[in-house]
């Protein structure tokens, strides 16, 4: 094994010119050593700059490598390649907290990096289950919708599926400002991905952090629009190597904002097309699921360590259809999602937030007495019920009018009013304590006669429940 | 650790691996590939070439590198030690893979799947000149507090007698414990240690026909759509309807006497979530850890996606072992869909043509294969054993259309769809009444009958009927209000309702909840129906609906999952008898 590393090391010195293929950000090698799948390839091009890629696909006959800054401006004859005989590694340090980065983790403010403490493969390696441990911390994070009813866990993988134009950004950064963990202050940092948007919602997240004094705090690798789609493919792999790094090295609660899913999974898509392989759904390819997973698994909390990776994924569902395999995918993977809904976006609420559809997994171990309020469990329950109920009396009077309802259907479309405007509803500025967000619920089910609380005790009904007086 | 060379790595497409120059591979052979010797399998020989998949990660390997050969194919160990143990997809034990390298898992660790050092206290049920066959029971080991571990002769061994066999005492799983005389030149040494490819069904003497349910605790399951001990059932649903809390709550409170929990490309933290929950979870039956009873199998998402399609085999084999001693065994697989998109993945880096949505065209005989290995048997050894088989599917998009589900829904005799109105609404288990079905109701029928007095057949046709009236009322309702329809039919909207809340709905985190004994799923159903028939009769009379619906004793019946245990369940007679009183009490419109 040691032979074989140094052998590579020695081979790796060599350089070799002339591509026998180029296709889309892919380039064909051919007569070369012998090389390792995944190894790091350093790309030169015909005027002397330097690319980095990495091998797809190896065989003694050809090489395939792709090219993360794409392949603008390289020839068959004058593209030259080193094969470093390694994967990708990045050097992980502290240092990059306040820093910007591109999606490989090179400087991209100009100054250079400091030196890093580790070198680590940038694709990581599975975290053992037996290694995990359960997470179960709740994180206030001052949005009643979601600290009452999709609770938000240290270590979670909470994804936000949104569409075009709505308030996701203004959503993660409320959210980013606004966590804590009740009673732990501890070290915390923010690592935030910027996949294929515009600069203008970096800019956004920047100005956020900046005005909260946290930008000292935030390491940030952008990958933006006008940046090659391939890079994509890498960005959260690299930022998700810091921050494993941060979490279970140096014991800090990361929070982990990576957007936008979609423009990650399109690169995927347009390799896999390009090498010819059999899509599943609409053209993705069948490892899709693999590739979100291994990112997605990237979170959580180990042995041994204080520290966690919190995910705060963004994804625009195209047309706003939640079967569309992004999502879909997403979904199978990640420990709930918070799911923004047009017609609440149309209606000017905010955050426009459909708890229905919503689910935090793995609120049902952080909540209730001696971590929110012992009230918690069974009250997010009840509104849950009760929601979904509003939605067939609504149907139900868009057919026969609203006034031919029974008594008890009006008292939940007063109750379903009340539920969107004060509880879902709240300013984006706006942080509201656990203890409030649950009163609110109260304050909400109060609409409705104490008979139809069937998800509730009676004693809790009798110690919080009191009748609304309209 | 193998040296024979069978080939050079030629090239390499992520987990698919083409090696050249071979000279004596055997199809499904285990092989270590590259110098890190990562655990592979050939697929595929073709004159001087081979397609092998590879368990690992094959990031780093190289063409030329050297492909060893094994001589056998890929295999599980058998034997005492493997309850309470964790495994990953090719049955290396994730604790000792945490021992060598830590929170995360390194590439080309071998380990062997049952430990070979300890030693465990043998008691021999044979002597020296008794008749063996294949499938002998020759002795027991306590495996676990609640586990005795029946030593068998191999399935494949043939008629032979027994030489000697050691006494009581401790012994290794490589101790050779017993010599048997096989009309062979050489004896036959046994050991507790079996190995067994996991692509082979265990042999067994026959089929039987199934006589029991396997009772979940479910009352939607166990009332309503029961399963067989030896049936097969899937579980399909969207994501967040319910599938990994199902097969949980399966898991933890079955009748089964062992289980075995495949997490096949699923989260790290629901498996974490088992080994920290299960251990301290008492079996109602025995008063003993949950764990003592339990194998995990976890090929997380993000491991290797050929190891996720081993492990389903590696699973089913380790409970055909505990069948063949006589176990009623259950296997929970969560998910097979990632099982069938993992065939799906190397059959494509294989370049095979793919048939509905990239699909290969063996996906149907491979998901009938596996299902097939369910059945209630009996064994070589003359015992009665089953393995029950719980597959999740998880369709894309929540579509029951998809190739998964169709042609799970062909193998398997009972299916408990869940519908993802019912789990936004938070109705859970959200099994859907009018998706699901078992057609394993005859088959249990008897077993039901002497539970129930002979009531639940009638009484479960009775509460579907009810139900399906109830569908076609609503969508009545959905039209013109439930103003507009008689009392006598809003009657049944709102006995399916209390139905809904009080019987199918149950809470997993619940402490009295998450268990229901069929004697109290009995009486339950009982209440409900009586309400049924009592108010019914009442509205026959004249009696207004709202005085129904205002008994305060209905309100109870709805919480009586939360509010009567399982041990005190005399008290629902008394709730049935107060509310038969409170009905006959009631008086027509103008009484009061
Ligand atoms: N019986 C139940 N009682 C209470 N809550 C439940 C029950 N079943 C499911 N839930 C709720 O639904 C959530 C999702 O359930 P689960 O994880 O089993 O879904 P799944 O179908 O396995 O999803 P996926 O396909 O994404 O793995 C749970 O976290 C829990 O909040
Ligand atoms: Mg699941």
């Amino acid at each position: 094994m040691k032979t074989k590393n140094a052998d590579r090391r020695l081979l790796a010195g060599r350089e070799y010119l002339g591509a026998s293929k180029i296709d889309g950000p892919l380039v064909f090698m051919k007569n070369t050593h012998p090389v390792g799948y995944g190894e790091l390839v350093e790309i030169i091009a015909p005027d002397g700059s330097r690319r980095s890629g990495q091998v797809l696909e190896t065989s003694d006959e050809i090489v395939c490598v792709q090219v993360f800054e794409g392949t603008t401006g390289l020839n068959l004859p004058g593209t030259g390649a080193h094969f470093m005989g390694e994967p990708l590694k990045l050097s992980v340090s502290e240092g990059m907290l306040g820093r910007v980065m591109n999606g490989l983790g090179k400087s991209r403010d100009g100054s250079p990096l400091p030196q890093g403490e580790f070198e680590r493969d940038v694709n990581g390696e599975p975290i053992n289950p037996t290694a995990r441990v359960y997470p179960q911390n709740f994180i206030q994070t001052g949005i009643s919708v979601i600290d009452g009813m999709t609770t938000l866990i240290q270590g979670q993988k909470l994804p936000i599926f949104s569409g075009n134009g709505m308030e996701h950004n203004e959503l993660a950064a409320q959210i980013a400002k606004q966590a804590k963990v009740i009673n732990n202050d501890s070290d915390f940092a923010i690592v935030f991905v910027a996949m294929g948007v515009k600069y203008d919602v970096a800019r956004f997240f920047i100005n956020s952090f900046e005005e909260s004094g946290v930008i000292g705090n935030v390491a940030l690798f952008l990958s933006l629009a006008d940046d090659p789609s391939i890079e994509r493919t890498i960005t959260p792999r690299t930022a998700l190597t810091l921050a494993e790094y941060l979490a279970f090295d140096k014991g800090k609660q990361v929070l982990v904002i990576m957007t936008d899913m979609t423009n990650y999974c399109e690169s995927l898509r347009e390799i896999s097309t390009l090498r010819g392989e059999i899509p599943s759904r609409k053209g993705y390819p069948g490892y899709l699921y693999s590739s979100l997973a291994e990112l997605y698994e990237r979170s959580g909390k180990i042995k041994g360590s204080e520290g966690s990776i919190t995910q705060l994924p963004i994804l625009s569902m195209p047309n706003d259809d939640i079967s569309h395999p992004i999502p879909d995918l997403t979904g199978y993977i990640t420990e709930g999602q918070i799911v923004f809904d047009r017609s609440m976006h149309s209606r000017g609420l905010y955050p426009p937030i459909n708890p229905l559809p919503s689910l935090s997994r793995l609120m049902k171990d952080g909540i209730g007495e001696g971590m929110t309020r012992k009230d918690h469990p069974h009250l997010s329950n009840q509104l849950f019920a009760s929601y979904s109920h509003v939605q067939e009396v609504r149907n139900l009077a868009s057919v026969i009018g609203e006034e031919e309802l029974t008594s008890i259907d009006k008292q939940y479309i007063k109750f379903g009013n009340f539920f969107e405007n004060n509880f879902i509803s709240q300013g984006s500025d706006e942080n509201r304590s656990i203890e409030g967000t649950l009163d609110l619920g109260w304050k909400a089910l109060g609409y409705l006669p104490s008979e139809e609380l069937q998800r509730l005790t009676e004693e809790e009904i009798d110690e919080y429940w009191t009748e609304a007086d309209d | 650790m193998p040296t024979r060379i069978i080939g050079h790595v030629k090239r390499v497409n992520g987990p698919v691996i083409t090696v050249t120059d071979i000279t004596d591979a055997e199809m499904l052979e285990l092989v270590r590939v590259g110098e890190e010797h990562l655990v592979g399998e050939v697929q595929k020989l073709n004159e001087t070439e081979a397609t092998v998949q590879v368990y690992e990660d094959a990031t780093g390997l190289c063409p030329g590198e050297n492909v060893y050969g094994s001589g056998s194919p890929l295999s599980v160990e058998l034997g005492p030690g493997m309850i309470g143990s964790i495994y990953d997809g090719i049955q290396r034990p994730l604790e000792k893979l945490e021992e060598a390298s830590g929170t995360f898992i390194s590439r080309g660790l071998t380990f062997d799947g049952i430990d070979h050092t300890k030693k465990w206290h043998f008691i021999p049920t044979i002597k020296a000149g008794d008749t063996v066959n294949a499938g002998s029971i020759i002795g027991t080991v306590q495996e676990s507090e609640t586990i005795v571990h029946k030593v068998m002769i191999s399935p494949t061994a043939s008629e032979g007698v027994v030489i000697s066999i050691v006494n009581e005492g401790e012994y290794t799983v490589v101790d050779d414990i017993a010599e048997i005389s096989q009309n062979k030149s050489t004896d036959l040494k046994v050991q507790m240690l079996q190995k067994w490819s996991i692509r082979i069904p265990r042999p067994v003497k026959d089929r039987m026909n199934f006589h029991a349910p396997l009772v979940t605790g479910l009352r939607v399951i166990d009332t309503l759509f029961p399963l067989a001990k030896g049936g097969t059932v899937a579980i399909p649903g969207g994501f967040g309807t319910g599938k990994t809390m199902t097969q949980h709550a399966i898991a933890q409170w079955c009748d089964a006497d062992i289980i075995v929990y495949i997490g096949c490309g699923e989260r790290g933290n629901e498996m974490t979530d088992v080994l920290r929950e299960f251990p301290q979870l008492i079996d109602p039956r025995n008063g003993k850890s949950l764990m003592e009873r339990t194998i995990l199998i976890a090929n997380t998402s993000n491991m290797p996606v050929s190891a996720r399609e081993a492990s389903i085999y590696t699973g089913i084999t380790m409970a055909e072992y505990y069948r063949d001693m006589g176990y009623a065994v259950a296997v929970m697989a969560d998910s097979t869909s990632r099982w069938a998109e993992a065939l799906r993945e190397l059959s494509g880096r294989m370049e095979e043509m793919p048939a509905e949505e990239g699909f290969p065209a063996y996906l149907a005989t491979r998901i009938a294969e596996f299902y097939e290995r369910a059945g209630l048997m009996k064994t070589l050894c003359g015992a009665e054993g089953s393995v029950s088989v719980i597959g999740a599917v998880s369709p894309p998009g929540g579509d029951f259309s998809e190739p998964v589900t169709m042609h799970t829904k062909r193998f398997v005799r009972c299916f408990w769809g869940l519908d993802k109105s019912l789990a936004s609404a938070r109705h859970f288990p959200a099994i859907s009444w009018t998706d699901s079905y078992s057609e394993y109701l005859l088959d249990v029928k008897g077993w039901w009958s002497k539970k129930s007095d002979d009531t639940w057949f009638q009484n479960r046709k009775e509460i579907m009927e009810l139900l399906q009236k109830e569908g076609r009322l609503q969508q009545i309702v959905k039209l013109v209000g439930p103003d507009a329809l008689p009392d006598s039919q809003n009657f049944i909207l709102e006995v399916c309702n209390l139905f809904k809340n009080a019987f199918l709905q149950q809470n997993a985190f619940d402490k009295i909840d998450r268990y229901c004994t069929v004697e109290k799923q009995v009486k339950m159903l009982s209440v409900v129906l009586t309400y049924w028939h009592r108010g019914n009769e009442a509205i026959n009379k004249g009696v207004p609906l709202v005085k129904l619906k205002r008994l305060k004793v209905v309100q109870e019946i709805s919480r009586i999952k939360f509010t009567i245990s399982n041990e005190d369940i005399d008290q629902i007679d008394k709730l049935e008898l107060r509310l038969e009183k409170a009905i006959s009490s009631l008086g027509g419109i103008y009484e009061d």
